[in-house]
């Protein structure tokens, strides 16, 4: 069982105890611990139960690559499912919960799916689910929607913040072991602006711990002495940037890093965002990420107890954390000795050392046999005895399949099968690996880097991350490799000689099955992927049954797959796919590395862009007042203007016809601010207005403004408006809400990219004016009580516009009307758009005024057959559909889409055509509705002849009005057309002119 | 007549940094050929700031010229004076092809200020604002979070930040989100000293 040693822990400090809970049980544990080293410390090995046996599991690493040892942390807003028990520090009252367990982490019954397991081999679900067809949406789907997933989803809406920053270095240093600390203190010296980052929240990495074990030293010094050496010098350096619990998180195109700074996960008590994100641009990036130890494959690696060897080195050395009094190490390298020297010194007791090597290791196995410890070459693990615990080993013949030599008894398990670089960064924007025979593993291939723009290289991976695995070797490469990451910012590197003095190594052996002819029985037992259980057994299944790709074989497997993506099973789990295709490992390759390095949180991709933030949300000068008189908002790209105004027992609908029947008898206010404004001035302004709009813009005169049409290129109709002459080279062009911004580009574009020889200059000026719609009979009424200037039709007549003053305001007012009312368009400056509101409420009391929504002036426009861009147009229909072609100038030359509308199929007399339609009974069409044909088309469906494009209750003639396009529509009055609706039933309207009120217009123009 | 009313009619918020909206601000758009000698001596005539180059700010006592692009400055001058400057460029520049035109109300502007206003706008917009690389008489055009905005710095520890008078309530409250108690990154105060 483990438990806490009485001396030792290089992390933790004695001094200041700390509480915790585990499934609701009170536990104690030291300020410095992990979640992982206190729960070990408090003999809790079993953390968790796996995907889908079931099977208990114990935490078997000490770092980022944990598969198992995953708990729910937090309760409530601060809930978060899936945390690595290895990478969560420990804090006071911290509160943690085993996951996928039912009823209890200790009996759980879905266990049974362990004893179930021949009968879920590779690619069950694809086996299992495809019959029959029916099956899956009432018994799999939910099945496996309640079994899938190992946490639980926060009930809760999160109650951190979080937040972003962007970031800008010369030199950015990924990873604070001592690779990365000699690449940032070199690149410091040499005046860069450097980012060192390191994940954990200690400097140094593996280093320390290894010298604990074998007495390294460097510069003839203790290993912790360089450490705090070069932290020390970095604190003096101002143009050196550090920062701990800080993980790259991916690495992408011309030097982009992103960097996910935990700020409060260790201290959440503390105020500020919880998790920083930084969206860091680099001139260089050196990826000094280190190593990770790999599993070995052997029947029961994955009972808890068993544990990498490096952890079970760093539980003892830096946490003072005992894993068992009864440590069975097994390797097939020198590495893994340390751990058995450290558990030697440490107390414990090292029953065997298995190495699976015949000629077994080198000075660090004389230095274990020295110890008294008993090394046995040439054997291995054939299967390990325990279910919720180590109890014992069968030790066997490497070279055999299994037959057992040896029974040992013993309470944990330390394994070793070798040491694969942090690759995962470097691979990130396409940085090329080469397999390293010797030392069994993948590492950067350097000639094929990462590059940049100009073909440079810009990642350079340094130390145990570029396949150095020996101190010495390590501190050379991080020099050597760091120079060449300065060298290529200009920098100059000065040489620091370190010396380190560590035990030679000889050669590891790869080993990818244990015993190597391990039979059926135990291979269903030897563990690849702890987190989504796949087995040796799995992915030999997934050879013999045609998978030959790497990546194929990951997604019908599902190895790797999990949240901790492979990181101690890809290798391994690559090799048997190898071994089982009878090819070399380079040759079957890797399967893709992708950002982020481990699970970064949702709310830091956010930052702040949530609640209020979560999006802009535009609001005219009159906002506050449409709030505080019940607005109903209707979103308009990202405005928010007011669909009605209901009134207490109001409907929505009710409101609307209250609305219009007040305009159209009296007087209403529209706020029609948020409509595009863009100013057009220059010599050239009027020919550059007639390519912009189908008609004749030039001929405007000065005072008097002009409905105009705009199509693309490509003669779609894209935006309309009215354009009102301000002098003899200004003109004001109103565009629709959602085109101010895009009209304005496209306008930019045309004087920038075509017509650039012409001088006209355009100024967006949508903001810069708050605009009111005074719209009815009384319209005029009450404009003239605010103003001392004439506003009678001899004066200002239809389609004219005048700059008055209005109840002491500056204003420009047009005359024009999307109403068929008579009307007028206020324009005065934002800054006093609510004053005028207000003194309009105010004038037009007596005639009861009131404000009207965005549903209003639908429904008005469309009782006079007025056409809305994004109803009537959808991007393919042109102007001509609409029956506009007295919008189109037959005088110009050219503009832009009129070649486009002389094609075949624009001129195609076939096109569906705008008309009112008219339902027989006075209800309301379906919006969208298609008018249906005889016959049926190639595809069995019902041939179609038209459609709705607007439909409304129009509360004027009390009956639905509809707009629609249909086939040889004008030509067709009278004839009744059926729109079948979605609910089955068919409703039928005739084809009327679209002009359903005042077809002379003589209500505007008065 | 009624006062004409800023965005948020000076709404402030203390965090790590003070955020405050200026209130009213006049601003004057200007295009024209940026070359021309005609363009820089409107602007020094009427403002009594030099003609900006590349993303430069020039000031003159109240009054500041920004560059905005190519052929294009912005023009600051107070508010109730923003009319009279505006009539006074567009009749020195009648000889010429250009713009000018008053738009003090199309805005809202905010200021930004102590020792951390540098980082909360770090964390908003994708800027290098170390002191090395930004200080006094540069004005960035950029994204603030997900607006367009602008911004300068009128001391070592200030900055003026526009953005559209329609999003001012949003910029405000990002800017309040960014300098949150506790959030500061120690990225420039520290290269500071």
């Amino acid at each position: 069982m483990s438990t806490r040693l009485s001396t030792g822990g290089r992390l933790i400090d004695r001094t200041k105890p700390m509480s915790y809970t585990f499934n609701g049980k009170r536990m104690k544990g030291f300020a410095g611990d992990t979640l992982a080293s206190a729960l070990l410390a408090g003999g809790q090995m079993m953390m968790g139960r796996s995907f889908k046996y079931h099977r208990p599991r114990g935490v078997v690493a000490s770092g980022a690559e944990e598969p198992n040892a995953l708990v729910g942390l937090g309760q409530g807003a601060a809930f978060e499912p899936n945390q690595r028990a290895t990478t969560t520090e420990l804090f006071d009252g911290l509160s943690a919960t085993s996951q996928n367990h039912w009823p209890s982490l200790e009996f759980d019954v879905g266990a049974i799916n362990n004893r179930l397991a021949r009968f879920f081999p590779a690619g069950f679900y694809y086996k299992t689910f495809m019959f029959p067809r029916v099956a899956w949406k009432k018994l799999y789907e939910p099945i496996v929607r309640q079994s899938a997933g190992l946490g639980a989803v926060p009930k809760e809406r999160d109650g951190d913040t979080y937040e972003h920053f962007y970031g800008f270095f010369d030199l950015v240093v990924v990873g604070g072991g001592i690779s990365g600390l000699i690449a940032a203190r070199a690149a410091g010296r040499a005046g860069l602006r450097v980012l060192l980052m390191e994940q954990t929240a200690h400097w140094g990495g593996r280093a320390p711990v290894d010298a604990a074990a074998d007495g390294a030293t460097v510069n003839d010094a203790p290993v912790d002495k360089l450490v705090e050496e070069i932290v020390a010098d970095l604190a003096t350096m101002p143009n050196v940037t550090t920062r701990l619990r800080m993980m790259a998180a991916g690495v992408y195109d011309h030097g982009y890093v992103l960097g996910y700074e935990r700020l409060t996960d260790h201290a959440p008590e503390a105020p500020g965002p919880r998790h920083r994100l930084w969206r860091i641009r680099a001139g260089q990036i050196v990826t000094a990420t280190g190593a990770i130890e790999r599993p070995l494959s052997f029947a029961g690696n994955d009972i808890p107890g068993v544990m990498l060897a490096s952890a079970t080195r760093d539980y003892i050395v830096n946490y003072g954390v005992s894993p068992g009094d009864r440590v069975v190490v097994v390797t097939n390298n020198d590495d893994a000795y340390r751990t058995a020297i450290a558990v030697k010194k440490a107390g414990l007791d090292v029953p065997i050392i298995v190495d699976a090597r015949a000629a077994g290791g080198g000075a660090l196995a004389q230095a274990a046999r020295d110890l008294g410890i008993r090394v046995e070459n040439g054997r291995a693990i054939a299967k390990v005895h325990g279910k919720k615990q180590v109890e014992g080993v069968s030790i066997c013949a490497q070279a055999g399949e299994g037959g057992v030599l040896e029974e040992i008894a013993c309470d944990a398990v330390a394994m070793s099968g070798g040491w694969s670089p942090v690759v995962h960064l470097w691979s990130h924007c396409g940085g090329k690996l080469t397999w390293d025979e010797a030392q069994a593993h993948f590492r950067p291939d350097v000639h094929n880097s990462p590059k940049g723009d100009a073909g440079e290289t810009f990642v350079t991976p340094a130390g145990a991350a570029n396949g150095a695995m020996q101190l010495g070797d390590v501190i050379a490469d991080a020099g050597e490799m760091a120079g060449r990451a300065i060298a290529a910012l200009g920098g100059t590197v000065r040489a620091e000689p370190v010396t380190a003095s560590a035990p030679d190594e000889v050669p590891m052996q790869p080993v990818w099955l244990m015993p190597q002819g391990a039979g059926p029985k135990l291979r269903m037992k030897a563990w690849l992927d702890y987190q989504n259980d796949v087995k040796v057994s799995d992915v030999q299944l997934a050879a013999r049954e045609g998978y030959e790709s790497v990546e194929h074989t990951k997604r019908y497997t599902t190895l790797g797959m999990a949240t901790d993506q492979g990181k101690l099973s890809n290798i391994n789990g690559l090799a048997i796919l190898s071994d089982a295709l009878g090819q070399p490992i380079p040759q079957t390759g890797t399967t893709t590395f992708r950002p982020p390095y481990t699970p970064i949180s949702m709310g830091a991709i956010a930052g702040t862009a949530r609640g209020a933030a979560f999006q802009p949300l535009r609001r005219t000068p009159m906002h506050s007042w449409h709030e505080e008189n019940n607005a109903h908002w209707e979103p308009v790209g990202q405005w928010r203007r007011p669909y009605c105004y209901p009134r207490t027992g109001e409907s929505h609908a009710e409101a609307v016809s209250r609305e219009i029947n007040q305009t159209r008898s009296s007087v209403g206010l529209l706020d029609a601010s948020t409509l595009g404004k863009i100013i057009v001035k220059g010599p050239d302004a009027g020919r550059f207005l007639d390519m912009l709009y189908t008609n004749m813009m030039s001929t405007l005169k000065p005072g008097k403004c002009r409905y105009g049409l705009m199509c693309s290129e490509n003669g779609f109709l894209i935006d309309d408006g009215v354009v009102a002459r301000l002098d003899e080279e200004t003109f004001l062009c109103h565009t629709t809400t959602g085109g101010a911004e895009s009209i304005h580009a496209h306008m930019e574009e045309w004087l920038q990219t075509e017509w650039w020889d012409w001088k006209v200059y355009t100024a967006n000026v949508t903001e810069q004016w708050a605009q009111i719609a005074v719209v009815g009979p009384k319209a005029r009424a009450v404009l003239q009580t605010l103003s001392d200037d004439d506003l009678s039709a001899e004066t200002l007549p239809f389609m004219a516009w005048k700059e008055v003053t209005l109840a002491g305001i500056k204003a420009r007012v047009f005359r024009i009307s999307f109403s068929g009312e008579l009307s007028f368009e206020v324009a005065v400056p934002a800054g006093q758009g609510m004053a005028l509101w207000l003194a309009l409420l105010d004038a037009g009391a007596e005639h009861g005024i009131m404000p009207y929504g965005t549903e209003a002036l639908h429904v008005m426009r469309a009782e006079k057959g007025f056409i809305m861009i994004g109803d009537e147009t959808d991007g393919t229909v042109i102007p001509q559909d609409l029956n506009l072609h007295w919008a189109l100038s037959k005088k110009k030359d050219d503009y832009l889409g009129k070649r486009a509308q002389q094609r075949s199929h624009m001129a195609d007399p076939n096109r569906w055509k705008l008309v009112g339609l008219e339902t027989l009974d006075g209800s309301v069409l379906p919006d969208g509705a298609y008018a249906v044909a005889e016959g049926v088309n190639e595809n069995g469906q019902k041939r179609t002849q038209g459609r709705v494009t607007s439909t409304y209750h129009s509360p004027t003639l009390n009956r639905g009005i509809a707009m629609g396009l249909v086939l040889h529509g004008p030509d067709r009055m009278g004839e009744v057309l059926e729109f079948p609706g979605t609910d089955g039933t068919v409703s039928k309207a005739r084809i009327v002119d679209p002009v359903f009120y005042d077809k002379d217009g003589e209500k505007q123009n008065v | 007549m009624s006062e004409p009313q800023s965005a948020l009619t000076g709404t402030t918020c203390d965090g790590i940094a003070k955020i405050r909206e200026v209130g009213l601000q006049g601003m004057i758009t200007l295009r024209g050929d940026l070359s021309a000698t005609e363009i820089a001596s409107a602007i020094a005539d009427a403002t009594g700031c030099a003609l900006p180059a590349l993303r430069e700010i020039t000031h003159e006592g109240r009054n500041s010229v920004s560059w905005m692009s190519p052929d294009e400055v912005m023009v600051f001058v107070p508010y109730d004076e923003a009319e009279a400057t505006a009539a006074k460029l567009e009749s020195a520049l009648t000889q010429v092809h250009a713009l000018v035109v008053n738009v003090s109300d199309a805005r809202a502007m905010f200021e930004l200020e102590g020792p951390n206003a540098r980082e909360v706008l770090g964390k908003l917009c994708p800027v290098d604002l170390s002191p090395d690389s930004f200080g006094q008489g540069i004005i960035r055009r950029t994204r603030l979070a997900q607006v367009p905005a602008a911004f300068w710095m009128t001391s070592d520890a200030s900055f003026r930040v526009v953005c559209f008078r329609s999003v001012a309530q949003y910029v405000f409250d990002t800017l309040k989100i960014a300098a949150q108690p506790g959030s500061e990154v120690g990225l420039y105060t520290q290269a500071n000293g």
